[in-house]
């Protein structure tokens, strides 16, 4: 297979897998930091249960989190040796920065909030675990501003045959940013939000010992959830208008609009054949898309033949145009799983508030509804890279001319398959544990591994 | 001092800070199943590093994003370069870094042992393959006029690479050791003493191995001349001396000579390769340097300013970490992993 195809599979899966830990990570280090601030503020046991409960099952997926971001730093040099080259002077700054602000901090901080519970005061513990917080979110906060650089590319200069950077601070204020960060930091809130909710969910199915504890954790998560995924879905509306501005392709694609329309239609479900550029069946709301875009009925909003004209003009003859189909149906997934999540946090929210307890098929549904944001998130991110194809850096350079000249298709064929092997297992691994502690009830006092005998 | 060969410096202090720190966490995880006898002695020898192995894998991370920044060419052809044993040293820390976490959360010994030899292995790689890395960065290897490499993986298995891999991984562990002796109690600390005295020799002879080679294999004698200064001379007094501490079971200074001995040898790999950051075996002039491979005045200004500020922040709380875990670790401790 052709070596391009096989580092775009590796990072695609690397990055995927690493994006299945992140979110939770980002948004469940805030909750525990608010329950452990709640307990020190209180003095209320059941909150330090709860931090310790969730606490547990935050570090097992935090740890997959970590160790497959390694990968990430050092992925770029490895296969993507010709854009390393051509970006470095901007991209691997975001880069180095992230290490040095947010790694350290996020790293330091946990180990200090693991082994520190009896070595430091409980108000120094939850201010810990705050750092730990704050340093997650810092973290994707600086890949996203690398990444938006990917994505419209600020703050540059084109000088001895590279990008150079000769603007920091249009780097860090690229508009990109400030829609894709806070769009990830409240997904990141509504997934930690239905993953407490799910388990807790589970409990009060099973009537658990400890009840209080996850009563009081489903009412709480299912209010961080709700606001995660309301702020999420205005954020991404935002997102998505910013996007018809700076790229109409990858909106044209997630719509599969091939011609300009003005009104433009919204699509609800297409099988389009994308060779010819045509519908072959499509379910359409009309005007729709243009009120997405502008907030009006009307309004112009560009096909992709269109824009693959204008494009051929700017860069030259070429095919412009993302992989139409996947960027449909992911676009969809994502806003799919993102209602449902709409729907069952208000109505858990609307009920809360009365106090009654929740009927069980809600309670069977919330535990299912866990998958919905994994859903969200990898189809988000994969539609967000997969639409700005075939551009590694959008008008900059092409993904095809960004792949290592060293490495050859055998050796990413090996990579692949190695990295696919362990993540797998290691997958396994994690959902035994995660299943392990989150069945498991809450000891009346602190839980530490138990010793086994020492029998060897 | 230009902003290149501050860059150059930096990346080298990182580097220093990396094997350093990560250098005795490989060793523990190398030793950690012959050391424990039991259960429980595992525990205790894991959760020595427990609070510390990610902040001190930060390093690792951080050096590469460094290089990315300031040396984005030396960061292009070094990973692509490398593929191949870069792969298989972050599988090992992939599964190394779960490993910790994982390793006790099952009370099942079966689970349990087979987390223990991921410990093992995924220490061992590393330790070997930087030492790997770093000869291989002094000896030279084919890198053409565009800055590619256009070897395979088996240039880089060369017999005086091989010596500096099991030079790094002999050190790393002897350092692993002594740290040991430091935080471990209940009598642990005598046995790992004991192993100390074992692994000098080996560490000792592949490091004398290693400057032998070095004089021998590589152009350093052309460019230093047959003094090489005081630098490695450190590194190698320090490690002699190490033998009488041992000895006379003066812990702290075992760890402060371990430690000294691979400062210095870190030291003394940047001052051979200056100003050059990866040699060309092909044309010297084809090899990269701290100025054909460095980014543009503007970024290496701005991430300047970037690391002096953070820096000094950043070992103050991470020192403040070793300050708040500096009590040895008895079979009474608080274990979480």
């Amino acid at each position: 297979m052709d070596v391009v195809i096989l580092a775009r599979l590796q990072f695609a899966i690397t990055t995927v897998y690493h994006f299945f830990f992140v979110p939770l990570t980002l948004g469940l280090s805030v909750l525990i930091a608010i329950l452990e601030t709640m307990y020190v503020r209180t003095g209320d046991e059941t909150y330090k249960k709860m931090v310790k409960f969730w606490g547990k099952l935050f570090l097992i997926n935090f740890a997959m989190g970590v160790v497959t971001g390694i990968v990430q730093e050092f992925q770029f040099g490895m296969n993507w040796s010709e854009y390393s080259r051509f970006m470095g002077d901007i991209f691997g700054a975001p880069l180095a920065i992230e290490a040095l602000l947010a790694f350290y901090l996020e790293s330091v901080f946990i180990g200090i909030w693991i082994f520190g519970w009896d070595k430091i005061s409980k108000g120094l513990h939850a201010t810990v675990m705050w750092l730990v917080a704050i340093g997650s979110n810092i973290s994707a906060l600086w890949i996203l501003v690398a990444n938006s650089f990917m994505q419209q590319p600020v703050g540059y200069v084109l000088r001895n045959g590279r990008a150079e950077m000769d603007n920091f601070f249009a780097l860090l204020g690229n508009g990109h940013v400030w829609v894709q960060w806070p769009h990830v930091f409240f997904s990141a809130v509504a997934t930690a939000g239905f993953f407490v909710a799910g388990i807790s969910a589970w409990h009060l199915l099973r009537k658990s010992d400890q009840i209080e504890v996850f009563q009081r954790s489903f009412r709480i998560s299912i209010l961080y959830a709700t606001i995660g995924i309301v702020l999420a879905m205005l954020v991404g509306h935002t997102q998505a208008q910013y996007m018809m501005k700076v790229q109409p392709m990858k909106m044209a694609a997630a719509e599969a609009l091939w011609e300009t329309e003005d009104p433009a239609a919204m699509s609800l479900f297409t099988i389009g054949d994308e060779k010819a550029r045509e519908d072959v069946f499509a379910i359409k709301v009309p005007g729709l898309l243009s009120f997405l875009a502008y907030n009006t009925f009307t309004g112009e909003v560009r096909g992709i033949n269109d824009l693959q004209a204008e494009y051929e003009q700017t860069y030259g003859p070429g095919d412009y145009v993302p992989p139409v189909a996947i960027s449909y149906w992911t676009f969809r997934m994502m806003i799919g799983a993102g209602t449902l999540m709409l729907l069952l946090a208000a109505y858990g929210l609307w009920k809360a508030r009365d106090g009654v307890p929740m009927a069980p098929w809600y309670l069977k549904a919330m535990l299912w509804a866990i998958a919905l944001p994994y859903i969200a998130n990898s189809t988000g991110w994969i539609f967000t890279e997969i639409g700005r194809q075939p551009w590694i850096v959008f008008g900059l350079q092409k993904t095809v001319d960004a792949v290592s000249l060293s490495v050859s298709a055998g050796e990413v064929l090996f990579s692949l398959i190695a990295f696919t092997l362990v993540y797998g297992i290691l997958m396994v691994a994690d959902v035994v544990l995660l299943k392990k502690y989150a069945a498991a009830g809450i000891p009346d006092d602190a839980t530490e591994p138990a010793a086994v005998a020492d029998a060897i | 001092m230009d902003l290149n060969t501050l860059w150059f410096a930096l990346i080298g202090v990182l580097f220093v800070g990396f094997f350093f720190l990560e250098g005795f966490d490989y060793g523990v995880g190398i030793l950690h199943p012959f050391l424990g006898k039991n259960d429980t002695e595992r525990r205790m020898i894991v959760n020595t590093i427990g609070p510390v192995w990610d902040g001190n894998e930060v390093w690792m991370i951080t050096a590469g994003g460094a290089m990315f920044a300031a040396f984005p060419h030396w960061y292009a052809t070094l990973f692509s370069g490398f593929y191949l044993a870069l792969v298989l040293m972050l599988l090992a820390l992939i599964v190394r870094g779960v490993a910790f976490e994982f390793r006790s959360k099952m009370d099942d010994l079966g689970w349990r042992a087979l987390w223990d030899w991921v410990i093992f292995f995924g220490s061992f790689i590393p330790a070997l393959l930087w030492g790997v890395a770093l000869a291989n960065l002094i000896r030279g290897v084919p890198i053409d006029e565009n800055m590619t490499y256009v070897g395979g993986f088996f240039n880089l298995l060369n017999p005086y690479a091989l010596i500096g891999g099991l030079a790094s991984l002999a050190i790393f562990t002897l350092h692993g050791a002594t740290f040991l002796t430091l935080k471990l109690g209940g009598g642990l600390e005598d046995r790992a003493r004991g192993l100390a005295n074992k692994l000098w020799y080996p560490a000792a002879f592949f490091l004398l191995a290693f400057v032998i080679g070095t004089y021998f294999l590589t152009d350093v004698h052309e460019r230093l001349g047959l003094n090489p200064g005081v630098v490695p001379a450190v590194a190698v007094m320090a490690l002699v001396g190490c033998r009488w501490t041992l000895t006379k079971k003066r812990d702290g200074w075992s760890f402060v000579l371990t430690a000294v001995s691979i400062v210095f040898a870190t030291v003394t790999v940047f001052i051979a390769l200056f100003p050059r950051v990866m040699v060309s075996s092909l044309n010297a002039d084809w090899s990269l340097t701290i100025y054909n491979a460095a980014s543009s005045p503007y970024t290496l200004k701005v991430m300047s300013i970037v690391a002096g500020l953070l820096v000094p922040v950043v070992l103050i709380y991470q020192g403040w970490t070793y300050w708040i875990f500096r009590q040895r670790i008895t079979p009474n401790s608080d274990l979480h992993y």
